[in-house]
């Protein structure tokens, strides 16, 4: 784990991980102890490990929804070309929607996952604040969404399955947004998605936010990594529209039951990959490995049905969500 | 023998449902400020006499404007909206919709009617914005399903009249997956060769937008209604500039190539009646025709 070796002032701490934080912090004295004087430190130093390791897995173990809310939008969690680059052997990023632009919030292209052909798809945020900017934050124009969509019709036509991983804070809210046709472009997307002949699994990997999110996120099976969310709605903005004030994101972020628990349980999403202890940020390789395996399966598992299976199964199974009565008044 | 086999007795506009409009004498215009006479209002389908703004009507009333002789079965009236998650923020979702329910007089934003314009079957879904903002949640995205799945079986066309804030926060997860789960439906429509058309009204935003508003073989529009996917004030915090006169708004759409035309709301009927003309017409190329029986 490569932060173990991090001084502590450059790690990213979120605030219900301080116990963490000073554990680091005694850590470093300890380390400045150790190279001041000539004083063996290392049994102390592996104590001190050992009890970073258990807070964290307690910490860990019973996050509330808020609390996943912020693991998802940690400043280092790996993201869409991050697994790209770990999961696949080859990747050619492919460019443009054909008719506007290229949109830096989506990426795209051709890979080589595990010896078979894949497009994968996602949303990109960017890893310093140059990048991020550059990226727009992950929020996506109507470009993005024709150019995902550009890239999934390539692949149906070689039929090649499509991977797409879904981190936004949703699709952007800007004036351009809306004169390119921000609902045309994500309304389409969702029909299209809806008749592909390939395969498409989709999985969210940080933030699933609204329309940006299922925009790319229509298929044959939807995962979601253990510390995600995804709804429709962030819960600071649920909170300043139904609270009609931004104080109250952790209540809003519980009453949504945006975790992938919670959707799991809803049979909204088909599953959840588990992530390692402390978040994917915390041991990026092992996650990409863990993300590569589990696409690997469920690919080689959707191969067995036709094309014509697989559109079947996929809208009967969209057709099924939903929660309402029949016949009486509740 | 009747055109209809009535499902329900008397389904007609209940004066209930007319909440967004003109009651009493005299109406005084949202927009221009004029005083005009109900009954003039009314005649002039709902629209201002003066500034022809067009009032915020509901499902019933669009049935009422649009079907012959004011005459429709309204379908799957027993879809009931559920709070799955025990959605609670100032208010329980339990308590909000129970009182709107007995304020508006309906059981959720949707209504879906089955009847003829100009001899024409077609099967109309409306939405009602005085229903928690027109939000959509499990029971619109039920109603479009199953309504598309009657509109496949016997080849009628399809309305949706779309007014709308977007999806219903208080279903979450559930009003998000309705985006989906209305497209793929009307991905089977579109693959049965079965047109469907879109009309959009004052306000269309949100999810609703960004699934089926979007996706008619025809898209159309009231005039000046305020279409989009986020919402005015949301782009001007994130912009951090004024927005334009005129943006979101039909016009601004149709320039922007998003729509097909902007349709007063006196023509409305009259032009469905010619789309519904144009599309049924035998083609030399196919033989799929819709259905020409009036009798349902």
């Amino acid at each position: 784990m490569k932060q173990v070796a991090q001084k502590v002032n450059a790690m990213v701490f979120l605030e219900f991980e301080e116990p963490l934080k000073n554990l680091y912090n005694q850590l470093d004295k300890i380390k400045d102890v150790a190279s001041a004087g000539d004083v063996d430190v290392s049994i102390m130093e592996r104590e001190l490990m050992q009890k970073i390791k258990d807070k964290r897995k307690e910490i860990y173990s019973s996050l509330t929804g808020w609390q996943k809310v912020q693991v998802s939008r940690h400043p280092e969690r790996p993201y869409t070309l991050y697994y790209i680059e770990q999961m696949c052997n080859k990747f050619i990023e492919l460019h443009g929607d054909r008719y506007f632009a290229d949109d830096k919030a989506i990426v795209g292209g051709i890979a080589d996952l595990d010896g078979e052909t894949v497009m994968i798809i996602g949303h990109q945020k960017g890893v310093n604040i140059k990048m991020r900017q550059y990226r727009n934050f992950g929020m996506a124009n109507p470009e993005g969404y024709r150019k995902a969509l550009r890239l999934m019709k390539t692949a149906e036509r070689f039929g090649f399955p499509i991977v797409t991983l879904i981190d936004t804070p949703g699709a952007f809210p800007g004036l351009e947004a809306e004169e390119r046709g921000q609902a045309e472009a994500i309304a389409r997307n969702l029909i299209e998605m809806a008749q592909l002949k390939v395969p498409i699994v989709c999985v969210v990997i940080g933030e699933g936010a609204s329309g940006g999110a299922i925009g790319i996120g229509l298929g044959d099976r939807v995962y979601m990594l253990e510390n995600t969310w995804y709804s429709v709605i962030s819960p600071e903005s649920c909170s300043s529209i139904l609270w009609r004030s931004w104080d109250y994101k952790e209540q809003a972020a519980e009453a949504l039951k945006l975790t992938a628990d919670d959707m799991y349980e809803f049979g909204l999403i088909d599953g959840i990959i588990k992530e390692p202890v402390g978040g994917a940020h915390s041991a990026p390789e092992v996650m990409a490995r863990a993300l590569r395996r589990h696409l690997k399966k469920v690919l080689t598992e959707l191969t067995q049905f036709s094309a014509e299976q697989l559109v079947q199964q996929r809208i009967e199974k969209y057709v099924n969500m939903g929660e309402f009565n029949v016949g009486t008044v509740r | 023998m009747g055109w209809f086999k009535r499902l329900k007795e008397g389904i007609q506009t209940s004066t209930v449902n007319k909440r967004e409009t003109p009651e009493g004498v005299w109406y005084n215009c949202k927009r221009c400020k004029e005083t005009s006479r109900v009954k003039t209002v009314k005649d002039n389908f709902y629209k201002c006499p003066k500034c022809n703004y067009h009032i915020r009507i509901g499902s019933h009333d669009y049935f009422s404007l649009l079907f012959d002789v004011e005459e429709y079965t309204e379908l799957f009236t027993d879809i009931m909206p559920k709070d799955a998650l025990n959605f609670t923020d100032l208010k329980s979702y339990k308590e909000r919709l129970e009182i709107t329910q007995k304020q508006v007089g309906l059981t959720d934003a949707m209504a879906v009617a089955e009847g003829t314009i100009e001899n024409r079957p077609i099967i109309i879904a409306a939405m009602d914005f005085a229903f928690i903002g027109g939000s959509m949640g499990s029971v619109v995205g039920e109603k479009i399903a199953r309504a598309i799945d009657r509109c496949i079986e016997k080849r009628i066309p399809l309305l949706i009249i779309s007014k709308s804030g977007g999806a219903r926060m208080m279903e979450a997860a559930f009003s998000l997956m309705q985006m989906a789960k209305t497209a793929v439906k009307l991905s089977q429509l579109a693959k049965a060769g079965i047109p469907y058309f879109s009309l959009l009204t004052d306000p269309t935003t949100g999810g609703v937008t960004a699934s089926y508003a979007m996706l008619g073989d025809i898209n159309m529009a009231e005039p000046e209604s305020l279409i989009g996917f986020a919402g005015p004030r949301v782009i001007k915090e994130t912009i951090k500039k004024d927005l334009p006169e005129g943006f979101q708004t039909s016009e601004f759409l149709l320039e922007h190539g998003f729509l097909d035309f902007v349709v007063d709301r006196k023509d409305l009927r009259d032009r469905l009646a010619d789309l519904l003309f144009l599309f049924n017409q035998k083609s030399i190329l196919t033989n799929k025709v819709l259905s020409t029986k009036t009798k349902l």
